[in-house]
This record gives structure tokens, sequence and C-alpha cells, in this order.
């Protein structure tokens, strides 16, 4: 039942949970041109686990595999014990939802409306939303914190609060498992901050959550697990505690003592470091 | 809400023109069925409604199928016209004007000729990667539709100038004139075969306007409802070149002021652009007819209001991105 082994999961707890989103084996890419390669991933429901690694290290592939948007080129992925797939489209949506990182839409739709949308996969195909679908997206929105923006148009709202709306809309999906794509790139510092404290509370509620980012002091801040991507293989996984200075620069490869400069984020004066990091990613 | 000024406008239609009618006339002629005798029974019976409903349905048309165009290319920018669709009706049907074909072939001929246009020009947008989507998707509309509009001209060479060459340049330069009873009768059913499906679909089109990762991961198969969509759109689209001609910018402005008025949510965009078309392409036609000594050609007017709000449109949008 348990192939892998790669990642460090032994719990003696009682029968832990079968993953909620697993990965074994797999090789990821476009038609012949493979991107990442026996990769083994757990997540389990009621955990965080934030995936690290440098630009064109394969992380957007691997989660367009996970999601089911490209085949698997080998190995599997299985969602709530069920392989990929074997999931019918809507069906899917109500188990796992996906957080792409918040661009701009090209009509002014409301903010309930956008988190409206998520609510699709459990209407039948000629419905208009009811009103039990309108509750459950007004739940989602208080549940972010940002009910008070229902009736504003998705282009005048802040980047930070269209992201938590893009959040908000994939826990009106009703979803056990979310793949959130760099939450916080394009956000200032506060929404940052913003996004990562109610991520957090994502895992409180059951939710299984994988989210990359390109920035170490976020995992530190929310995961309980982290994994480190290179050239398309899961070079570590571990704890938090594995996200220290050495690691980080064998994984982005730089200076070791550049890292240890610039992870001891001090709070006051030099906090603004944060803003400049955030806008050199992509 | 809307359904007021679109009474207002085929009212104002009705009564006025080269006859203009007092309201109680027209009023009693209506009421007195279509056998109404005396001379405001024949205008407004013959002349004058299958006029109005005939610029109400092409209006709808265009209208709807612009709005769907926008929503499924996630670009405010196209239409009917822009994206080619129009040209490649246009091409179709005068081929079929050519070779001396029924209505029915016409109208067939210009939904493939729409249909390929609407193919070529997304094949060759979505090939196209690393330039601004936007600025592809029109440029290649206008590529397409210069390539279909050279075809027409072909088409016109080879009319016979006495009698096939007046009829395809006539129908070309756009109008509600030439309209019948019996090209309606076609035409109609054919549009709402279009609009039926998108408006079952009406929610779900909303999340094309999202990028196809997310519409996929919410649930729906994206290439199969942007197929349908293409579809219905175009057979709106076909429909209405093959009996009012190539009548631009209504599919462009007319959807940008119905989101204005009622947001871009689909369910309520479909029947504002559907109302506001119709009320738009009537009012124009009534100024056609009506505010010179000769018929204005309504392609001329519905560019006099399009062009400049297009241009206003895109300098806008390059202002916000």
């Amino acid at each position: 039942m348990n192939p892998a082994g790669a990642t460090p999961t032994a719990e003696p707890s009682a029968a832990p949970p079968s993953p909620a989103l697993e990965a074994v084996g797999l090789a990821t890419g476009h038609r012949h041109t493979c991107v990442g390669r026996g990769i083994d991933l757990q997540v389990r429901a009621g955990e965080i686990l934030c995936l690290l690694g440098p630009n064109g290290s394969g992380k957007t592939t691997l989660f367009r595999t996970l999601l089911g948007l490209l085949p698997a080129l080998e190995g599997t992925v299985r969602v709530g014990g069920r392989a990929l797939p074997e999931w019918p489209r809507a069906e899917l949506a109500r188990m796992l939802a996906y957080v792409p990182q918040g661009q701009m839409l090209p009509f002014p739709f409301t903010i309930e409306h956008l988190v409206l949308m998520g609510r699709t996969g459990h209407m039948a195909r000629f419905a208009q939303p009811s009103a039990r679908d309108r509750q459950i997206a007004g739940q989602a929105l208080e549940a972010l914190g940002i009910a008070h923006l229902s009736g504003r148009s998705c282009m005048e709202v802040s980047g930070g609060e269209r992201q938590l709306a893009l959040v908000a809309r994939a826990l009106a999906q009703e979803a056990r498992i979310l793949i959130l794509d760099e939450p916080t790139s394009s956000l200032d510092f506060g929404n940052q901050l913003r996004v990562l404290e109610r991520i957090a509370t994502l895992g409180a509620r059951g939710i299984a959550v994988l989210m990359s980012t390109h920035q170490p002091e976020h995992a530190l801040r929310v995961a309980d697990r982290v994994a480190f991507l290179k050239a398309g293989r899961i070079v570590r996984c571990g704890g938090r505690e594995i996200v220290d200075a050495p690691a980080l620069a064998a994984l982005y490869g730089v200076d070791a003592r550049l890292i240890a400069a610039g992870s001891a984020y001090p709070s006051g004066a030099q906090a603004g470091m944060l803003d400049s990091d955030s806008d050199s990613t992509r | 809400m809307l359904l007021l000024p679109v009474v207002l406008v085929a009212a104002v239609a009705l009564v006025s023109g080269a006859y203009p009618l007092a309201i109680g006339d027209a009023l009693s002629a209506l009421l007195a069925g279509p056998r109404a005798d005396g001379e405001a029974g024949v205008v407004v019976w013959k002349l004058r409604l299958p006029r109005i409903l005939a610029g109400l349905l092409v209006g709808m048309a265009l209208s709807v199928a612009g709005a769907a165009y926008q929503g499924m290319f996630r670009n405010p920018l196209v239409s009917p016209d822009i994206l080619g669709v129009s040209a490649g009706a246009g091409l179709g049907a005068a081929l079929a004007i050519l070779l001396g074909q029924p209505m029915a072939v016409v109208q067939a001929a210009a939904f493939i000729g729409g249909l390929l246009a609407v193919g070529s020009v997304y094949t060759v947008a979505a090939r196209v990667r690393h330039h601004d989507p936007v600025l592809v998707l029109v440029l290649a509309g206008v590529a397409v539709g210069t390539l279909f509009g050279a075809g027409i001209s072909l088409v016109k060479v080879l009319a016979d100038p006495s009698v096939q060459l007046p009829s395809i340049t006539f129908w070309l330069l756009g109008g509600l004139n030439a309209i019948t009873a019996g090209d309606l009768a076609i035409a109609a059913p054919l549009m709402l075969c279009g609009l039926a499906p998108m408006w079952l679909l009406r929610w779900r089109i909303n999340l094309l306007t999202l990028s196809d990762d997310e519409a996929a991961s919410m649930g729906i198969d994206v290439v199969r409802l942007r197929l349908t969509l293409v579809a219905c759109a175009t057979l709106m689209t076909a429909a209405a070149v093959s009996i009012a001609g190539i009548i631009g910018w209504i599919g462009l402005v007319v959807p940008h002021a119905a989101r204005l008025l009622a947001g871009p949510e689909f369910s309520r965009l479909l029947p504002a652009s559907a109302l506001l078309g119709g009320a738009f392409l009537v009012a124009a036609d009534t100024l056609a007819r009506s505010a010179a000594s000769v018929e204005l050609p309504l392609g001329v007017l519905t560019a006099i209001v399009g062009a400049p709000v297009f241009l206003w449109l895109l300098a806008r949008s390059g202002r916000t991105s």
C-alpha cells in the first residue's frame, strides 16, 4: 500500500488517513518533453505543504498535472484514493480546487459572481446559482474576511483582495484539496501577510493545501511540511526545519552567506526588503 | 426595464418614413389586423412591420453574437465583423447568390463561411505566442476579414453585371429594405437555434472569461463549451448577414453599452444586449430612411456611431492594462 516510502510520513498514531492528494513516481511534461520525473508527494487532510523551487523547476507543470489539466507521462496521481483519470471533471471540481495567481480579469465581474463561479461544479448543466449557492459563497467571503466586498467589481479591488476572493472561490467550491500557485506573488507586503494568515486557517478546516511560493519565509510561516523542487525532482521533503540557509543555497544555487544575511529579516526598518523581494519574482 | 426603449423605438419607426402616419392611424391599422385596408394598413403591415421585425432580429443576433465572442475570447474588443465572421458569412452568401441558389442555401453558405473565418482567426491567434493576445486576435481578424473581402470582390467581378451584380452589391451595403416576410421566416428560426443554447448555458459561459485552466478546474469542459458557443454565435451572425448584408459595428458597440447597464454576468448581459441591439438597429434604420430624401445605407450609419466608439475603447483599454 505504501510503495514510495520516500516521504517521511511514519506516524505511529492510529491508522493515519489516506492522503487526500498523492503522487507516486510521477513524470510531468508536455508530450515528448519531460519536465519532472520520479515525483512522490503526499498531502493529508488539514496539512499545508509548501513547495519551494527556483523558476523553471517545473512547479507549474507539476500543478497542472496534479489538477488533471495535463496527463501524467508516468506514474499516478490519486485524489481521495482514486486515480485522477477516473474522476469526471465536475466531480473532481468538488474535491480539488485551484487558486491561480490573481491576475486581471477582462470583465468587471462582482466579487460575489467571481466566488459563485466556484459553485459551477455543484450545479446542473443548465442551472443558475441557487439561493443555497449564494449562501455558501457568502460564507466563503465571510471566512476570508472580505464579505464587505461582495458587490464590488473585481477590477477595482486591490490585488490582495482579489487573491482572497480567488481563495474564497475555492472554498465555495467545497473542495477538500486546494492547490495554490504562488498566491502571494505580485502582492505588497501587507497583502502578502493578510493572504498568508487566511491560508494558515485553511488547514484547521481540514483542507489539504498544496501551495508554491518564491519566498522561503512564507513556507516557514504557514507550512506543516516543505518540499524542495529542483530540476523537476523533489530533492528534499520534510518539516519546516529543513528550510535553512545551506538547503536554500543548494536549492537556488546562491551563496549560503547571502541567504543567511537575508533570512534574518529584522523587524522594523529593514522589513521593506520583503517588498522589493516580491517585485523581483517574475 | 430595457423593453421600454424597444417599444418606443418601434413605435417611432412605425409612424415615420417617406409616408408619415399619424399615431392614431398607425394604431388603428395595427389593431385592424393584417388585412387592414387603406393606405395606412398596407404601409403598416406590408412595409413597416416586417422591416421593424427584421431590424429587431438582426440587431439582436449581431449584438448577442458579439457579447458571446467577447466573453469566450476574453476580449472586449472583438465582434462578428472584427473577427472576420461577417466577411466570411458575406462571402459564403455572395457565392450562393452568384450560383443562383435559393435562400436556404444562401443561409447555409453564410454559416459555413462564417465558421471558416472564425476558425482560421482563432487557430492563427492560438498559435502566436509572446505577443499581446488582444492585438493578435484583432489583427488576425482584420487579415482574415480582408481575405474574405477580397473573395467577395472576386465574386462581384464574376457576377452577371445586369442581374446578379446589383443584387449582390445592394445586399453587401447592408440594409433592411430588401427583407421579405419569407426571408424572416427562414432566418428567425436559425437565430433562435443559436440563441437557445446560449440562454441555457448562460451561467457556464461566464466561466469562459477566466483562464482555461481555472474554468476546467471548476468542472466545465472548456473546449466543448467554447465550440458550442462559437457555433451558436456564428449561426446567429450568418443568419443576420444572409438577410441584411454586412452591417458593421453593432456587435462591438452594443455589448459594451449593455455591459455598462447590466454588468458582465451573462444571464443579464444576454437579454440586455438583445434588447439594446434590436432597439439600436431599428433606430438607425428609421434614421436611415427618414433623415434624408434618399435612403442612406444602414451600414454607413452604424459605422459613424461604431468606429469612434471602438477607437475610444481601444484608447481606454490601453490605459488600464
